[in-house]
């Protein structure tokens, strides 16, 4: 698992402090004489209050802080801990490798699938070569080749959706972004193979969608997913792009929203204080939503995946009128 | 009646603006966006709305495009009743219950996509234009539904579909449901392809952000009118986020036919013509 320098968000900071503390107090107790026991209780007991009163009722802009929170897991560290055997594939076959997609066949629960996703760095360094985790054409176009691969193989294909959107760029419009990601649309609403798409940080607009058209749509409790980043929603609608935390309340971008409005399948809870709290056990419950849905759709015939797919797409939209 | 009337330029964004920007050009008279010269209205309107001196293609509005593009009363509108939500109660500047309101006002349309069944030179086609002068031609439920069913038509009746695309993109006062009529339209073209009809995609100025990003660029033939804008980001986008001046001509039809992006750029008079063409060919 790729680490960096820890990073802390302002309202996590006062539980951090808090606990660095109790850190400090135990290191005490085992090296001194005196015993801190009963005050490290104490103090325990008013992290985990404190924990409570900051995570339960996150505002929008907070959740939209924490899918991007640079210590959250990223894709390939749940490849680290719910895939075996992973095999990365790597190119598109036509121009070049795009590694802010990460995709290849692996073993979940000893059995062949296909994982694919978004793919941020964590460090600077890191993020050069992943772009940020935002894909120019060839990482959709490579997205598409092992999706087309994982029908040939008859292998479902889970994919983890992580990215700001799609890199705005000269070179990716010259070698055709908007293209890329519509033909990604298409084969994806007809591949013969159970599609289970998770949102785990950020999901930014059409971007995030060229590998988001599953079955099963699912979100981490603290990831977002919208048509637009709050802040450029802020900045055409509102004039002013400081004002990133109403557009995020006015576009209603978080798991339990989109949940509430029906757009996804199941909001999966992080563990306390977020994902990146706690990544083994976060993958945990990932694992356990991914295993049930997998199951669900395995059922299904190859025209009934094709055939559930698209009326799941094609029922969503509100207006009036027939 | 105005000798005279104010006509901003376009500007485009990746996503729609907040005000629509009418580019129509009203009174007597008209000046050309690109050269300046003053023509008289009724030319202009003549001329498909392309400037006589420069060429420059105007916004040509979609009833009048229609109306020219098709066999002379062939055209039959569908889903006219579809009107706009507004599922998430979005309020920026303005609430978008009352945007929606004033806009329909203004403009006699619902929403920004009209859409039906007609002819072109006695082939049959489900076809679908955007009213870019309804907020931006921006893809909210509604112009995502009535694309969905441009290509359900098409295959019920095994016509071909044409769809005339000129949009900012993605309807963001529609949030998430906007995003996925991206999914949903592209899902109805894969399902019209099990057929054997073409579907020919006319873009437009400008063609970008969601609406580019799907069913647009997904045509079996790809035309485009001459110096339209199209490309999955604005200009302004890129242009913040790689901090360079973008070269001359940068995602212009031009460009693309260039890089390989489309098939063909066709001037407005040959237009219908060429469609027909297609139509003869694989229709």
């Amino acid at each position: 698992m790729a680490t960096g320098t820890s990073y802390v968000l302002e309202f996590e900071r006062p539980l951090i402090e808090l606990e660095k503390k109790i850190d400090e107090l135990k290191v005490l107790s085992t090296s001194g004489t005196v015993d801190f026991s009963s005050e490290i209780s104490k103090l325990e007991k008013k992290a985990k209050k404190l924990q409570t009163e900051i995570f339960s009722d996150l505002t929008r802009w907070q959740v939209v802080q924490m899918s991007r929170h640079p210590n959250r897991p990223y894709f390939l560290d749940y490849v680290h801990y719910l895939f075996t055997d992973f095999v990365e594939l790597c190119g598109d076959r036509a121009f070049g490798e795009d590694p802010s997609i990460v995709g290849g066949f692996a073993r979940f629960d000893g059995k062949p699938v296909m994982v694919m996703g978004h793919q941020k760095g964590r460090n600077t360094k890191e993020n050069m070569a992943r772009n940020f985790g935002m894909p120019r054409p060839e990482g959709y176009r490579k997205a598409r080749r092992l999706m087309e691969l994982a029908e040939r193989f008859e292998k479902p294909i889970l994919t983890f959706v992580d990215t700001p959107g799609a890199y705005p760029g000269i070179g990716a419009e010259e070698r055709g972004q908007a293209e890329a990601i519509a033909v990604n649309l298409e084969v994806m609403s007809r591949l013969r193979v159970p599609i289970i798409s998770t949102v785990v940080g950020e999901g930014g607009s059409g971007g995030a969608l060229a590998i988001g058209v599953g079955n099963r749509v699912l979100m981490l409790q603290n990831s977002v997913y919208s048509v637009i980043s709050p802040e450029g929603c802020a900045s055409i609608l509102f004039r002013d792009a400081a004002k990133a935390d109403k557009a995020a309340d006015a576009m209603r971008l978080t798991a339990k929203d989109l949940l509430e409005m029906k757009i996804i399948d199941e909001a999966i809870a992080e563990p306390a204080g977020g994902a990146h709290r706690d990544p083994a056990k976060m993958a945990e419950a990932l694992g356990k939503t991914l295993r049930k849905h997998l199951g669900q759709l395995a059922e299904l015939s190859p025209d009934e995946l094709v055939q559930d797919r698209y009326a799941k797409f094609r029922a969503l939209g509100v207006f009036s009128g027939r | 009646m105005a000798w005279f009337s104010k006509k901003p330029r376009i500007a485009v964004d990746t996503e729609p603006q907040a005000e629509p920007r009418p580019s129509r050009m009203e009174g007597l008279w008209a000046k050309c966006e690109t050269c300046d010269e003053i023509i008289y209205r009724q030319e202009l309107e003549k001329n498909w709305m392309v400037c006589p001196h420069c060429e420059h293609h105007h916004y040509w509005a979609a009833r009048a495009r229609l109306a020219a593009l098709l066999d002379p009363d062939s055209f039959e509108e569908f889903d006219k009743e579809l009107e706009p939500q507004d599922p998430l109660g979005f309020s920026d500047t303005k609430k978008y219950k009352d945007r929606l309101k004033s806009t329909r006002k203004n403009l006699g349309e619902p929403d920004a996509f009209i859409s039906g069944v007609g002819r072109i030179q006695g082939h049959q086609v489900s076809v679908g234009c955007f009213v870019f002068e309804f907020m931006g031609g921006s893809m909210g439920s509604v112009v995502g539904e009535k694309v969905a069913r441009v290509f359900e038509r098409a295959h019920e009746l095994k016509c071909s579909a044409i769809v005339f695309s000129a949009s900012g993109g993605a309807r963001m006062q529609e949030g998430i449901f906007s995003l996925m009529q991206m999914a949903k339209t592209s899902a109805a073209i894969a399902r019209f392809r099990t057929g054997t009809r073409p579907y020919i995609s006319v873009l437009l100025n400008p063609t970008t952000g969601g609406v580019a990003a799907s069913f647009s660029w997904l045509g079996d033939v790809i035309l485009a009118e001459p110096k339209a804008l199209i490309g999955f980001a604005g200009p302004r986008v890129i242009e913040q986020t790689i901090r360079q001046k973008l070269p001359e001509g940068f995602q212009r039809s031009e460009f693309l036919l260039d890089h390989g992006m489309i098939d063909a750029i066709i001037h407005r008079k040959d237009l219908r013509a060429k469609l027909g063409q297609i139509l003869g060919l694989l229709g």
